[in-house]
């Protein structure tokens, strides 16, 4: 291709510490889908556990450096809804205090998707290859659905898949219990949500539950594997990038 | 809920809440039944979204003038022979509300259901004057009965079955009672109809006041806040100073949005205006009326952090959306004000103190901006709180600096890469079939009801290298 669109991943440190082969799938899909991809290594995380916990100063900082880790970058692709609503919605108040700055984080909220986003608005839908084949349902993270609006991408993309069956779950936009530090403060309550997100997801008939965010993966395929389901969580990219992704 | 059971650390109280079977019955149907019907009330009505952005206009633009329309409906209330009466704390209205009973020789007081009155524990303050305060909703009369707190904003006994409340009822009334909701209505009818026509005193919140024309506006739907506003001889209504709104017009905005997003109802069933009191030649209505405005602590928010909970309208709305509020119900809150909306108003009451572990009882998933009729940005402010927490350093020492240290490795790329081979070094002994079942110390709550997966092998980083063409 003469000008590929070129992206830069933000990979998350959930991706990158725990789900690597989230990361792996999502460069094998860019670059079947003619993304020219590219990962700025210094990346740690985008400060969303900072922020949420009232740390805004110590927020603040980590979000001045990711902002100048992607100033060169065409197009930043996240695989994670939170951590995406982080830098389009939260980094340009951060840095307001310094009005260069604060620009240049507008600049990259706008030059920043989260991957079912990118794959849709950016590269225009294309049709996606993939072996994934089985009967999938998908739940809403919250960031991506109340903080980004988005609930059609995903399912858009979902649905497309020629061996993939999509069946809706009920609840679909009601919180797993995530919630990042909220786990950890509060895990039995956390626990009690979660309850009946797995429940509904195994009433679907599903043999995967699917998210965009490595968090609610986190939450919902821990839940899955000590209750011995036979329903798996899996991230969007895993579904799309199929056998690729290992 | 009593001032020992706060001594509880709030983690307790969830913890409780949990293991409750009964609460967890009674919560999951009502909360469940009350997020459908208003789901469907505002599919069947395309003007809602419209109606809920004026809404959310009206009351900003009040706020902005909010001496003025006081002011004006303080006048107009007079006006029409009613007493204004202004309260800068709860102690103060409690203060008032007792003078006036004492000086008229008041012995028995009808309430109906209305949140500023818990909020400064008003029943409490009548009985130890002496004077019995009769609780006329239904809800309000159960938790009354069994001497406990509203759980919700608008369904105080939530938290309680069916077969409770006969249990309840049975007891206190000294007759076997079947658990058939219809049947105790009846009997709750029966009880409260004498206390009516005996009151010399009714007490009323309110839940709306119209400052061109003095109208306190009460939403109810068991008809008992028409009885307690005309039968008694004296009607006192106490409302939080941010319940005022300009005009007739700015209430058919709010009648058209409140009782959906509180009940589903496209009206409640009752909707009673009182323009002060009985005037020569009418046929009922109470001698005199008073109305206490209340500020406790919400003048102090219109420039502060809460700003935008002073917009909200007690529907209940975001209780019911609140993976949190679902699961663990109002009381283990443990102040008057519970769920994501609760958490502010207690901060805006009792101070940042008050909220140190409940700023924390949210998973921030905005399903409570999404109910809200006037679409209050409440995640927004539960982490404004948070950082409060920090730098009013009433957060935890501990937290504060792993959260601090924590900001350190985010920003050190070397110490985040070594911190993360350190983890996997770490896991090692608690690795078991590709995942971590059982960790130590701050972790063991996550891994007490769930697995966690180990640090990856290679982290992405490490990979990209191969990936990397």
């Amino acid at each position: 291709m003469a000008n590929p669109v070129r992206a830069s991943l933000l990979v998350t440190c959930l991706v990158d510490l725990f789900y690597p082969e989230v990361g792996v799938a999502m460069v094998r899909l860019l670059r079947r889908l003619g993304v020219s991809v590219d990962f700025p290594s210094n990346q740690t995380c985008c400060g969303l556990p900072l922020f949420n916990s009232g740390y805004h100063q110590e927020a603040a900082r980590v979000a001045r450096r990711t902002v100048r880790l992607f100033a060169h970058s065409e197009h930043v692709v996240v695989p994670s809804g939170s951590c995406a609503w982080m830098v389009k919605k939260e980094y340009p108040g951060l840095l307001k205090d310094d009005p260069a700055l604060g620009a240049q984080a507008e600049g990259l909220g706008s030059r920043t998707y989260e991957l079912s986003q990118f794959i849709v608005k950016v590269l225009g839908a294309p049709d996606i290859a993939t072996d994934f084949r089985g009967r999938v349902t998908y739940h809403d993270s919250c960031h991506l659905l109340r903080g980004l609006g988005e609930s059609q991408s995903p399912r858009q993309l979902l649905r497309r898949l020629p061996g993939v069956e999509l069946v809706e779950l009920p609840g679909a936009d009601q919180c797993c219990g995530f919630g990042g530090s909220f786990s950890v403060r509060l895990p039995d309550v956390s626990a009690a949500i979660l309850k009946k997100k797995l429940e509904n997801a195994e009433a679907t008939g599903a043999d995967c539950l699917v998210a965009c965010d490595a968090g609610c993966l986190m939450q919902m395929s821990g839940g899955l594997s000590r209750k011995g389901s036979r329903v798996r969580a899996v991230h969007l990219a895993q579904v799309l990038a199929g056998s690729d992704s290992r | 809920m009593s001032v020992g059971e706060l001594k509880v650390p709030f983690v307790e109280r969830a913890h409780r809440a949990l293991n409750d079977r009964f609460l967890q019955e009674a919560l999951n149907t009502a909360t469940t039944r009350f997020m459908t019907l208003r789901h469907e009330a505002f599919q069947a009505f395309p003007q809602g979204e419209a109606l809920r952005e004026r809404a959310r206009e009206i009351k900003e633009a009040t706020l902005q003038k909010l001496d003025f329309y006081l002011e004006q409906l303080a006048d107009n209330v007079e006006r029409l022979g009613g007493h204004v009466h202004w309260a800068a704390t709860g102690d103060e209205a409690r203060g008032i509300i007792l003078r006036l009973a004492q000086e008229r020789g008041v012995k028995l007081v009808v309430k109906s259901k209305s949140m500023a009155t818990e909020e400064i524990e008003l029943n409490e303050a009548l009985e130890h004057a002496g004077i019995t305060p009769v609780e006329t909703d239904l809800g309000e009369y159960i938790i009354q009965l069994a001497r406990e707190k509203p759980s919700h904003i608008i369904a105080p006994a939530i938290h309680k079955t069916k077969g409770q409340v006969a249990e309840l009822f049975s007891r206190e009334l000294k007759r076997p009672l079947a658990a058939d909701p219809e049947v105790l209505t009846k009997v709750a009818r029966g009880e409260l109809r004498e206390k009516f026509l005996q009151a010399d005193m009714g007490i009323t919140g309110a839940n709306f006041a119209v400052a061109d024309t003095g109208t306190v506006v009460l939403i109810t739907n068991e008809g008992n806040g028409r009885l307690v506003t005309t039968l008694p001889r004296i009607h006192v209504a106490l409302m939080g100073m941010e319940k005022v709104i300009p005009s007739m017009t700015d209430l058919m905005v709010f009648l058209s949005i409140l009782p959906r997003s509180a009940t589903g109802q496209k009206i409640s069933s009752y909707v009673t205006l009182v323009r002060g009191p009985r005037r020569p030649g009418e046929m009922d209505g109470p001698e005199e009326f008073h109305l206490i405005v209340m500020d406790n602590g919400r003048s102090s928010q219109l420039a502060g952090t809460l700003r935008e909970a002073l917009y909200c309208l007690r529907c209940g709305a975001c209780l019911n959306v609140c993976p949190v509020y679902r699961q663990i119900g109002g009381h283990a809150y443990g102040y008057t004000y519970s769920g994501p909306i609760g958490i502010l108003l207690t901060a805006m009451l009792h101070g940042n103190h008050a909220v140190r572990d409940l700023a924390h009882a949210s998973s921030l998933c905005g399903a409570c901006q999404e109910a809200c009729p006037v679409k209050i940005d409440i995640p927004r402010m539960l982490i404004e709180l948070r950082e409060h927490l920090d730098r009013e350093r009433i957060a935890p020492l501990a937290e504060r600096l792993i959260f601090k240290s924590f900001a350190r490795v985010l920003t050190t790329p070397a110490l985040y890469r070594v911190l993360g081979r350190l983890g996997r070094l770490l896991q090692r002994p608690f690795v078991k079939d590709g995942r971590l079942g059982a960790l130590p110390v701050f972790l063991r709550g996550w891994t007490d009801h769930r697995d966690l997966p180990p640090v990856a092998e290679r982290s992405f980083r490490e990979r990209w290298r191969e990936l990397e063409r």
